[in-house]
């Protein structure tokens, strides 16, 4: 009879020992303050900041590094005005095709569509409906007003300015551009030479500096999160 | 005469415990039978109900489903206000004339100045509504006639119950089962202690001597008494000691399964595995930068603007609809946006999401180079995300496991001009064709710890 009473209080101790493990709660930490770091940490929660919040926009009148004004308004006017007179001032050439592909396939494709027909995987299973194809004659979209939409959103579509930067829509650009000629059955568009892309970027006149080469990614990114119209805080545990 | 008596009754109580088997798992089939039984109706219910719904136009609502689904939806729904307004009762609303006109060139009629279109138009923020000049009066008739179907709600409400019932009556039946199980070998352990019972009787009543076992030595001396074994036991005890604290404290500050209840219960497991939006979608900044970014909620609104509740199919066991759709709804109050009016408020309330993932401060880790550069998959290190309903930490996150890592992993270096000359270096000291992350330098301490 001891000797149950001695297994009864092992297994008792180890039940305690194994039901310590929370999964809602963290681990015990050897030296906490290396994890809790006392500068600020990206989304931390800190009192010194407006609402306690690391992530902020961009203060008031003031224009993040690597991020040019976009000149057309939020409005009918803008989007026919873009429509009109907007062009694209990436070179068309191969590399920046592909990245506009890769860019597409993640941002675009899950509502229009690898082929740019409105299809997508969420117009498949009816969760998000009626994406119009880019070959639509009542739209005729052109480079100007994909950009547009890009950066505003339009009806239902929202803005995807704080997911891309300015030199990645317009990667994207081309490549709806050439998903627009295929469903229309046009011929593919050459792409430019190094060369040639070269002379490209020398002749145009491009206001747009497209500052992102020169701008470390860290840097970008920052500023597109500041830009996002509502942003999260994280609760440091 | 005793003898047989006593047979008798073994047999007697060993049929008595098969009846009772049998009677219990009768019970416990049956169950299963009625809870089908629930379920069939309910299925014809909802197919009745999808049925009714007839044309009341003359239009044909299959026809217009797919015509409304390709066309209006971006900005209509059928039974509640998006870009556009519900268009559920537009008949009633409008003449019929008016709306052949309205849709095949809205623009048109707000020109000419009618008074019901520039109403509209104006109520609606000045948003334009695209001509459809494709559209035929008949076609036009079939979308009307899918609109002003009712609002099918005693399905969903149908199916829903079908499927708790379903649920309920399996998890019964398991624990009806075990239940029998149990009563089973208490009813033998019941008459083994009677057999025996029976038995040392019977040979009393024989004159057979029943074997009594002597007392031996208790073990437990036995054992003290022999030093070796102490010996060898008390090594090992110290050995497996020895191994349990050191896996106690190895364990120490390592986060591995840490899956914390988050302030919007999002299910990575219906956007990522079900819907199979792209990782990178929300998490942007993976691309471009250190951190891998908690998407902004306006990235949430990209596709929620639409989606304002789940489908019926989304709800699972666990999780039911009525949860999900109250979910969205707190997306909508941190926003400040008002799916009645379909506008933001301007009142926005911060999520506070708890972090998950954390490097201590003195390890360097930048996911732009691991995403971009490296083209890991989000899953070697973050685990199948788009099966966890909520999301938890899949590594360790420990030193050694990044080790292992860049010691296993090659460098993709094809199409990189940046690494065109190391690598022919380095296979050239290496006398390799590949090269790892660990042959590169990574890891060298200062990678990573500076």
């Amino acid at each position: 009879m001891k000797s149950l009473f001695k297994i009864a209080g092992v297994t008792l101790m180890s039940l305690l020992a194994v039901s310590c493990f929370n999964e809602k709660d963290r681990n015990y930490q050897y030296f906490p303050n290396m994890y809790k770091s006392v500068g600020y940490e990206t989304y931390g929660e800190y009192e010194v900041f407006e609402g306690s919040q690391e992530a902020k926009l961009p203060v008031e009148g003031t224009i993040p590094r690597g991020w040019m004004p976009y000149e057309y308004d939020n409005s009918t006017e803008g989007y026919d005005l873009a429509k009109a007179e907007l062009k694209n001032p990436l070179p068309y050439t191969e590399d920046n095709v592909n990245e506009g592909k890769a860019l597409y396939t993640i941002y675009c494709a899950i509502c229009h569509g690898d082929k740019g027909d409105g299809k997508g995987t969420l117009a498949q299973r009816e969760k998000i409906l009626g994406i119009p194809a880019y070959d639509d004659a009542g739209r005729a979209i052109t480079e100007g007003s994909v950009y547009q939409v890009m950066y505003y959103g339009i009806n239902t579509m929202g803005s995807y300015a704080a997911q891309t930067n300015e030199k990645e829509r317009w990667q994207i650009d081309h490549y709806v551009m050439d998903l627009k000629a295929q469903l229309e059955g046009k011929p593919k568009r050459e792409p430019l030479t190094e060369d040639e892309a070269k002379q490209f970027d020398s002749s145009s006149e491009n206001q747009m500096a497209i500052a992102d080469e020169e701008m470390t990614n860290d840097a970008a990114s920052s500023h597109e999160n500041a830009n996002t119209e509502e942003s999260s805080s994280l609760n440091e545990e | 005469m005793k003898k047989v008596n006593i047979r008798h009754s073994i047999s007697r109580t060993l049929l008595l415990s098969l009846v009772v088997l049998f009677s219990f798992s009768q019970t416990s089939f049956s169950q299963e039978d009625s809870g089908a039984a629930t379920d069939a109706p309910s299925v014809e219910e909802s197919a009745s109900a999808e049925a009714i719904p007839s044309s009341s136009q003359g239009g044909d609502p299959a026809a217009g489903k797919d015509l409304f689904n390709s066309l209006c939806a971006a900005c209509h729904k059928p039974y509640k206000r998006a870009t556009g307004p519900a268009l559920h009762g537009v008949t009633e609303r409008h003449e019929i004339d008016w709306l052949y006109r309205w849709i095949k060139n809205s623009a048109a009629m707000i020109d000419a100045g009618d008074p019901a279109a520039v109403a509209i138009y104006e109520e609606y923020n000045e948003t334009p509504m695209n001509a459809f000049p494709q559209l035929s009066n008949s076609d036009i008739d079939n979308i009307l006639a899918y609109v002003e179907q009712p609002k099918p709600e005693p399905k969903a409400a149908a199916t829903g119950e079908g499927q708790a019932s379903a649920g309920s009556g399996s998890g019964v039946s398991t624990n009806i089962v075990l239940g029998v199980l149990a009563f089973v070998l208490l009813l033998l352990v019941a008459v083994l202690v009677l057999v025996n019972k029976t038995l040392n009787r019977f040979a009393e009543a024989n004159g057979v001597p029943v074997v009594v076992s002597e007392k031996r030595k208790p073990i437990w001396k036995a054992f003290v008494e022999n030093q070796f074994l102490v010996l060898v036991t008390s090594v090992f005890l110290l050995l497996a000691g020895g191994y349990f604290v050191y896996g106690y404290l190895m364990q120490v500050g390592v986060d591995q399964g840490y899956q914390p209840v988050q302030p919007i219960h999002y299910s990575h497991k219906i956007h990522a595995g079900d819907n199979q939006i792209e990782c990178k979608y929300c998490h942007s900044s993976a691309r471009v930068s250190k951190t891998s970014g908690i998407p902004s909620l306006n990235v949430c609104m990209n596709c929620h603007k639409s989606i304002s509740e789940v489908a019926p199919e989304t709800a699972t066991e666990d999780y039911s609809k009525e949860f999900y759709d109250g979910e969205i709804a707190k997306l909508y109050e941190a926003t400040g946006w008002d799916p009645a009016t379909q506008s933001y408020s301007g009142e926005q309330k911060p999520v506070k999401w708890v972090r998950i993932h954390n490097l201590p401060d003195f390890a360097y880790f930048n996911h732009s180079q691991h995403v971009s550069v490296a083209g890991i998959t989000c899953q070697e290190c973050h685990g199948p995300v788009e099966e966890m309903e909520i999301m938890r930490q899949h590594s360790p996150l420990t030193m050694g496991w990044c080790i292992n890592c860049h010691r296993e992993t090659n460098v993709k270096v094809e199409g990189n001009k940046y690494y065109e000359k190391i690598h022919e270096e380095l296979s050239k000291k290496y006398g390799v064709e590949t090269l790892t992350a660990a042959q590169m330098g990574a890891l060298e301490c200062g990678k990573c710890h500076y």
